[in-house]
């Protein structure tokens, strides 16, 4: 069992891997973000208060989530990286971080929009959207720190790697900010455990395009990584092969 | 669909936008991943050919 | 010479006040520099007296944020330039409590003169004396967090060309929370509410980034040195 473990710090294996799955996870979100698209904005029925508006919900839920798991990866894999020395950790956080900003770009946006019908305004400074302004300004810190380190990659991801550690506590912020300050934003409706408050109909299509945000994500990172892990292993055997294929 | 479907009840120009910048925002990290492999190609292709010409 | 931990604590720290003493321009300047911007936001905006009162605290604080920056951008850099850092990390005492040291000189140094100096610049921004004592408890409490957090953005970016730029990108958004408490504590002050829990919070957040941020520092000071 340990075996799978190991071959998971292997740049060729996670290489070969990374390809193997981009098939696989493209053609499942496609099916999942259609199901998804549809079973929303045509199946699902009208919010009783909040009327087609409420369709938001569909897009702007899942990136949201996005831009949270984007950066508990991101960190989580620097930690690897950094305690353990396995350097595809950094690989794989350096894929991460783009991907990640702009779902925190799509949650902000849609959010926005949602709130102008809703709240009244485009914008509020409370305690959730703050938060997740944060955040977006935490993935450009860590972006640009990585990048700073131009002729030192290395240094580079290790600094990049501990910030992002750093920045992990915003994390916790983000999602229970609805819970432990009075905020305009919504409490959490779908992310509790037992019954979600939230009609079945309506439910499974924002289910599905959880799913399919998060194949698309896989998908994505698959392709990044193999572009990072390419950048950082150039001198070794196993990428001739892989370049002339 | 009918015309309906695209009012979206009246708040067509906040629902559609959204979906819009979802559509946008994907196709950028289709984009911009598929870019950054073929550069990252390219440089460890250029990498190995140079090694290979120096040990010539 | 076997020196003990509180020793070495306390030599440092003298060691970083005489040093900051030595060139006292680079005690002035970011004090200088926080005068300046509390000065710039009057200007910008409306001189209405009243206008003035219910921005002061967010601008007071502010310009405490960007001071502090300021000064911290020097923290680790005369000392990594001429290799005194490489000789503490080799000195067997451990990092930690060496930056613990240093960024406690600097708040010293940096922090506490704008807390001293806060009262003046509080009331050219027309806050009333009674929210005096609030805001400058808040202010100790946050430009002391602020050190200590800055402490890992100056770590981190030690010797990296515009350094200064990114270190202020990499600390701002972290201190948000700080700027949220902070200047909400001097605002309730002002509107004669009781400040308590907020001025618990600041504390709270004070007590966390103080015992956990040394770690992290020295953690970015490795990184940088090895």
């Amino acid at each position: 069992m340990w075996k799978w473990f190991y071959k998971l710090a292997s740049p060729p294996f996670v290489y070969n891997t990374a390809a193997a799955l981009i098939p696989w996870f493209t053609s499942f979100a496609v099916v999942a973000l259609g199901y998804g698209l549809v079973g929303g904005l045509v199946f699902a029925p009208p919010d009783y208060q909040q009327g087609d508006a409420f369709r938001i919900i569909y897009v702007h839920v899942p990136s949201a989530w996005m831009s949270e798991f984007s950066y508990t990866l991101m960190a989580v894999a620097g930690a690897i990286a950094l305690i353990w020395r396995i350097k595809i950790g950094h690989a794989v956080a350096a894929a991460t971080a783009p991907i990640g900003a702009s779902f925190t770009v799509l949650a902000l946006v849609t959010g926005s929009m949602w709130g102008r019908p809703m709240w009244g305004t485009y914008w509020a400074w409370d305690p959730r959207l703050t938060s997740e302004l944060i955040l977006l300004f935490l993935y450009f810190g860590v972006m640009s720190l990585r990048t700073a380190f131009e002729e030192d990659g290395p240094r580079g991801d290790r600094a990049a790697a501990l910030l992002s550690i750093v920045g992990v506590v915003n994390i916790p912020i983000i999602h229970y900010s609805v819970v432990w300050w009075n905020s305009l934003h919504q409490a959490a409706s779908v992310a509790k455990f037992g019954k979600p408050t939230i009609e079945p109909s309506m439910l499974w299509p924002l289910l599905a395009m959880f799913l399919g945000f998060m194949l698309f994500f896989g998908a994505v990172l698959c392709l990044r990584l193999q572009g990072e892990i390419l950048g950082r292993e150039r001198q070794s055997a196993w990428v001739r092969d892989a370049v002339k294929s | 669909m009918s015309a309906g479907f695209w009012a979206m009840g009246g708040y067509a120009r906040y629902v559609w936008p959204c979906f819009a910048l979802a559509v946008v925002i994907f196709a950028w990290n289709v984009w911009s991943a598929r870019r950054y492999y073929a550069a990252a190609r390219r440089r460890a292709a250029r990498a190995l050919a140079m090694a290979d010409s120096e040990k010539q | 010479m076997n020196v003990g931990a509180w020793d070495a604590f306390s030599l440092i720290v003298r060691r970083e006040l005489s040093l900051s003493f030595r060139r006292p321009e680079q005690l002035i300047q970011p004090l200088m520099f926080f005068l300046i911007v509390t000065t710039l936001f009057p200007l910008g905006l409306s001189v209405q007296l009243s206008l003035l009162r219910d921005m002061a605290p967010g601008v007071l604080w502010v310009a405490a944020l960007l001071s502090s920056l300021l000064s911290l951008d020097s923290l680790f850099k005369s000392d990594a330039d001429d290799g005194t850092l490489d000789q503490l990390a080799l000195s067997g005492h451990g990092l930690t409590l060496i930056v613990a040291a240093k960024t406690g000189a600097h708040w010293l140094v940096a922090g506490l003169p704008l807390v001293v100096i806060s009262p003046l610049v509080a009331t050219a921004l027309n806050i009333p004396a009674g929210a005096f004592g609030t805001m400058m408890l808040s202010l100790s409490l946050g430009t002391l967090t602020l050190s200590w957090l800055g402490a890992i953005g100056a770590g981190l970016t030690i010797g990296l060309r515009r350094g200064n730029v990114l270190l202020s990108l990499v600390v701002l958004p972290l201190a948000m929370p700080l700027l949220i408490f902070g200047a909400g504590a001097t605002d309730r002050s002002i509107a004669d509410l009781s400040p308590v829990g907020a001025l618990y919070f600041l504390a709270a957040l004070c007590v966390f980034t103080c015992t956990l941020a040394p770690f992290a520092t020295a953690a970015a000071l490795r990184i940088t040195l090895e």
